[in-house]
């Protein structure tokens, strides 16, 4: 008989990807009723979207000015005040939910379970720690509210076709003034989202500079993938941040995942694992990107990647 | 403005850790101990800070068991002011790690938490925003950059859709990210000097906080292995056996 609040991300626009792994997470806990808070402003389509999915009881929504934009430091408070009766609080373990859900925690007075893998029992989850060397089984006790980041690679999305009601609150919570939006420069992509791509191809340190990139970005448009980097990428000013794959950037979970010219550092394999499929193209035999490849090409990238795009268009043999 | 910086002492980053056969956990026995590395950048950031004559103080603050003094060293010769370890042996949740630093802060009146975004070892990522909640402070996680400036700081944070600026009133909380900037390094002298510096030893009970970690670790396993694939000749072998896994058309 118990009940799950999953806090939904969004961009002010769209309903994010994680919540529907939440649902999804949420549906192996044996919840009986599973609601999803959007706080936003304007909140409508949002709703709408989280309403369409399948195994949501029921969508609030909370619209008010302050839910623009709005820093962890003003939702938390919100969050709080809902999640009264709730025994389980989730949100997804992105930058959203990885913000959030600690702040919510400690002013409910618990712990939180990050990064929440597998469910193993009602109280008893599994976890990833050292950027994924070893995974833990935790245990939480019975009676105390259990807030967790729920890992959205090891969840699949819960599929649409819903319409759960829709419900308007608004909570007195008081909200403080003292953190206040600026700005977001997101880059604009016309490309799949990196989290949630069935492709993507990444590039790494060998790609020598961003024009460079451009040979990574034919191939992913070629077969419609999204474009990922390793760390040394993203640090040497290739690629924008939010492409960083790994322990410290996204963890994703595509169908077909294309390392290109990364060496495969353990922090790099983190964000990779749960890829089904691992092709790496690298011109060290020895680079440990082979040891987890499903199908690996030992040479030269700038020579490879523009034949593969090639071929790639070709008849099917 | 005094400038608190949490110092967490880990394994390595280099090192690639072993599960223990029994499941108890992973094996630390010899491995390589390191300050944290989100650490070392918020220990940068708040030198650079204090060397802009923006703080005056940098305290470097462990919890830990004895051995953690050597990290606190290094924090001292990598320029902090002086050094608090919270003795405490065995596994500490984020929660009452939040809540000592808390006691930490009200005592010395600090101005600004710089906190690392997570602990590599167990990656919960958590202590910061803790911190921030119960201190009823704002918190900038994933700090990309930070501009201080009467009495407010201005913080670009890496978040999954870009880079968002929040602007907070001090006292706070910020996380740092590993694009922060890049920490220093020690020199020789720096070491002899740093043994001056002051370290000083307290506990939990001192600081009237009680421990009371929430979760039990029922085993510890080493995770599913991906196996090593085949290797293909050349890029026509590659495309068919792509298109053979059914990942392309
Ligand atoms: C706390 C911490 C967190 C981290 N988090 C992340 C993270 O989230 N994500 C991440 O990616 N890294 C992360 N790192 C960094 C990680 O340890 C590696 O340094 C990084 O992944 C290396 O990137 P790379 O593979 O592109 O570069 P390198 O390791 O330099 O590898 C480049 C590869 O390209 C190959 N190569 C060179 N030229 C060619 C060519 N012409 N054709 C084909 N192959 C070529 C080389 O053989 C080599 O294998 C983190 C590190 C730390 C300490
Ligand atoms: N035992 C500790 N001693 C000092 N600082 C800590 C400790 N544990 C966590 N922290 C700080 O909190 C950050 C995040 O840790 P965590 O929430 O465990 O991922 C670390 O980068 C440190 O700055």
């Amino acid at each position: 008989m118990s009940k799950v609040l999953i806090v939904a991300d969004h961009d002010g626009k769209h309903l994010g990807t994680g919540t529907a792994r939440c649902v999804t997470a949420a549906g192996k806990l044996g919840a009986t009723e599973v609601h999803v808070v959007v706080l936003a402003s304007p909140a409508a389509a949002i709703a709408a979207q989280a309403a369409e999915l399948a195994g949501v009881g029921k969508v609030l929504v909370v619209e008010r000015a302050e839910n623009t934009q709005a820093p962890a430091a003003v939702l938390a408070p919100q969050v709080v005040k809902l999640a009264d009766g709730y025994d389980y609080v989730l949100g997804p373990s992105n930058t959203f939910g990885k913000d959030l859900l600690p702040r919510v925690a400690a002013l409910l007075g618990v712990g939180q379970v990050s990064d929440l893998m597998s469910v193993e029992g009602p109280l008893t989850f599994k976890r990833p720690i050292y950027a994924g060397n070893a995974v833990i089984t935790v245990e939480s006790p019975p009676g105390v509210k259990l807030v967790a980041t729920i890992r959205t690679a090891s969840f699949a999305a819960a599929p649409g076709g819903n319409s759960a009601p829709i419900e308007a609150l608004s909570t007195d919570a008081t909200l403080p003034s003292h953190t206040r939006f600026v700005s977001l420069s997101a880059p604009k992509s016309d490309r799949p989202e990196l989290q949630s791509a069935t492709r993507v191809v990444s590039g790494g340190r060998a790609l020598g500079s961003s024009d460079n990139f451009k040979i990574i970005y034919a191939l992913a448009d070629r077969i419609g993938a999204a474009v990922g980097a390793s760390r040394a990428a993203v640090d040497a000013g290739f690629v924008p941040s939010a492409m960083q794959v790994g322990q410290t950037g996204k963890i994703i979970a595509p169908a077909l995942y294309v390392a290109v010219g990364i060496s495969g550092a353990i922090q790099h394999l983190t964000g990779i694992k749960d890829a089904r499929t691992i092709v790496a193209i690298n011109k060290d035999a020895e680079a440990p990107i082979f040891e987890v490849a499903d199908v690996g090409l030992i040479g030269d990238l700038f020579k490879i990647v523009p034949e593969l795009t090639e071929l790639l268009a070709g008849p099917k043999t | 403005m005094k400038i608190l910086v949490g110092i967490k002492r880990v394994v390595d980053y280099n090192v690639r850790v072993r599960v223990k056969p029994d499941g108890s956990g992973v094996a630390l026995d010899g491995v390589k101990m390191s300050i944290n590395p989100f650490d070392e950048i918020a220990l940068e950031e708040a030198l650079r800070i204090k060397e802009r004559n923006q703080a005056s103080e940098v305290i470097a603050v462990a919890l830990g068991p004895d051995e953690v003094q050597t990290q606190l060293r290094s924090a001292l010769a990598m320029g902090a002011d002086r050094a608090i370890l919270v003795k405490c042996d065995g596994r500490i949740e984020s929660r009452d790690v939040a809540r000592t630093l808390l006691a930490i802060i009200k005592q010395e009146q600090v101005g600004l938490a710089i906190l690392g975004k997570q602990a590599i070892d167990d990656d919960a990522g958590q202590t910061g925003q803790m911190l921030a909640a119960l201190w009823e402070r704002p918190q900038a996680t994933f700090a990309s950059k930070i501009e201080i400036k009467d009495g407010v700081a201005l913080v670009t944070r890496e978040v999954d859709t870009g880079l968002e600026t929040l602007e907070i009133d001090l006292p706070a909380v910020v996380t740092t990210d590993l694009r922060l900037n890049e920490p220093r390094y020690i020199k020789l002298p720096d070491i002899m000097k740093a043994k001056k510096k002051p370290l000083a030893l307290t506990d939990m009970a001192a600081l009237g906080v009680t421990s009371a970690p929430q979760f039990k670790i029922l085993k510890t396993e080493a995770p599913p292995q991906r196996s090593r694939g085949i290797m293909v000749k050349d890029v026509a072998e590659l495309v068919a056996e792509m298109r053979k896994r059914g990942v392309v058309s």
